[in-house]
């Protein structure tokens, strides 16, 4: 099966660099899976689950905000925050729930609907995790 | 002729003195370690983002309706610094040589007749800016707390100085850091924050990228986050660079304590001969007097 490069990357550090087989990305208009040579494609994330499939290797990682670029050989995401799913706890993901409220106090007009999506969408992790 | 006594006090002290500049070389070169890796894992995340926003900033420059972040204000009558320094001191001539340009800066803005306003980021940048510039200070970070540098803090000062931009408090924003070139050499950098000026690379031709959402929205979406991370990779470089300085002065440091020391044992070990020799005299002059 054709493989394509993976990077998962955060300010703070290196998360992931390796071959994949296929990338499940929580795009901000839709979820949607990347393999060897998708079309190139520049998406937004929001708070989610990704899943890395390298062969029979599968890795979970949650994710906050960000973004992907697609291209037919390799795939990155740049993810404002990014934790492996085995090391999130509900605790965590209250933190960010609790983050999103507080970002979404001082905006008003279309920016609110965008605060209350990304809280809902914050909020929607706790059921995967 | 300071007596043997004081001497030998002296020379304790300097050896004092030494032990603690020598501990805080080795603390600096432990850190320095520390900050080097934070700021290489912090690179790819940069660069990538960089070379991302200079496609989407390039397609999109001039349209009318960019982003105010990237276009600006079509003014510059009033500028924002953004100094940041470290909270200790120290560290050589890394913080006097960080808040020397800003100062430059600020004065030639003035000369010109714009606005200055500072906002100031560790202790010791405040206390430098403060001397001059007292009444353009608008604000101060303090990084005392925080014992190790993360993107959350870099997201703070952005989103401060995103909330000062968008109240129309400023046109440009310019930030003041050091970058890290070796442990001898730092550099005191002005980044210019706001309106963002990204290089977009010329030569690679961008992919015919499919944009979701569109491209503008995703330029909005991304500013934001590429403002802080230039935050964020300009204090990991203050990071950093603050370590490598502190280093290099200690160890300047303990090698004056060390010559300081030599010198002064000299001048102990004369004094001391001097004074057998003056009692040999006064014994052997007595004992021929009979």
């Amino acid at each position: 099966m054709a493989t394509m490069q993976f990077d998962l990357v955060s300010p703070e550090r290196k998360l992931a660099s390796l071959e994949a087989s296929e990338v499940q990305i929580p795009g901000s208009e839709g979820d949607f899976t990347a393999m060897a040579d998708h079309s190139p494609v520049l998406t937004t994330l929001r708070p989610g689950v990704l899943t890395v499939k390298a062969g029979s290797d599968v890795s979970e990682y949650i994710v906050t905000g960000g973004f992907v670029e697609v291209s037919p050989k390799a795939t990155s995401v740049l993810a404002e925050q990014a934790v492996p799913k085995a090391e999130a706890s509900a605790d965590f993901v209250n933190g960010l729930i609790a983050d999103a409220e507080a970002a979404a106090k001082n905006v008003s007009g279309p920016d609110l609907d965008v605060a209350n999506k990304r809280i809902s969408d914050t909020r929607a992790l706790l059921d995967l995790i | 002729m300071a007596s043997l006594k004081d001497l030998k006090m002296r020379i304790e002290s300097v050896k004092g003195t030494r032990k603690i500049t020598k501990a805080m070389q080795m603390v600096a070169a432990a850190k320095l370690r520390r900050a080097q890796e934070a700021a290489e894992a912090a690179r790819p995340f940069a660069d990538r983002m960089n070379v991302v926003m200079g496609n989407l900033a390039g397609a999109s420059a001039g349209s009318e309706s960019a982003p105010k972040l990237l276009a600006g204000t079509g003014r510059d009558d009033v500028h924002l610094l953004i100094v940041a320094t470290s909270e200790r001191g120290l560290c050589g001539g890394f913080n006097s040589s960080i808040a020397k340009k800003a100062r430059v800066d600020a004065e030639k803005l003035l000369a010109a007749g714009k606005t200055v306003k500072i906002l100031t980021v560790g202790k010791k940048g405040r206390e430098q800016m403060k001397r001059e510039f007292a009444e353009h200070m608008i604000d101060h970070v303090d990084m005392s707390e925080v014992k190790r540098l993360g993107y959350s803090n870099a997201q703070d000062i952005a989103n401060d100085v995103m909330a000062r931009f968008n109240a129309g408090e400023f046109d440009v924003a310019t930030i003041y850091y050091s970058e890290f070139k070796s442990v001898i050499a730092q550099i005191p950098t002005a980044l210019q924050l706001i309106p963002a000026k990204f290089e977009a690379d010329e030569q690679a031709e961008a992919p015919f990228y499919d944009y979701e959402p569109g491209k503008e929205e995703i330029l909005a979406d991304l500013l934001p986050r590429a403002l802080t991370t230039s935050v964020f990779a300009a204090l990991l470089e203050n990071a950093a660079s603050e370590q490598g300085a502190r280093m290099s002065a200690m160890d300047n440091a303990t090698r004056n304590a060390g010559e300081m020391i030599d010198k002064l044992t000299i001048q102990y070990n004369r004094s001391r001969q001097a004074a057998i020799t003056n009692e040999l005299i006064e014994i052997i002059s007595g004992a021929e007097a009979l």
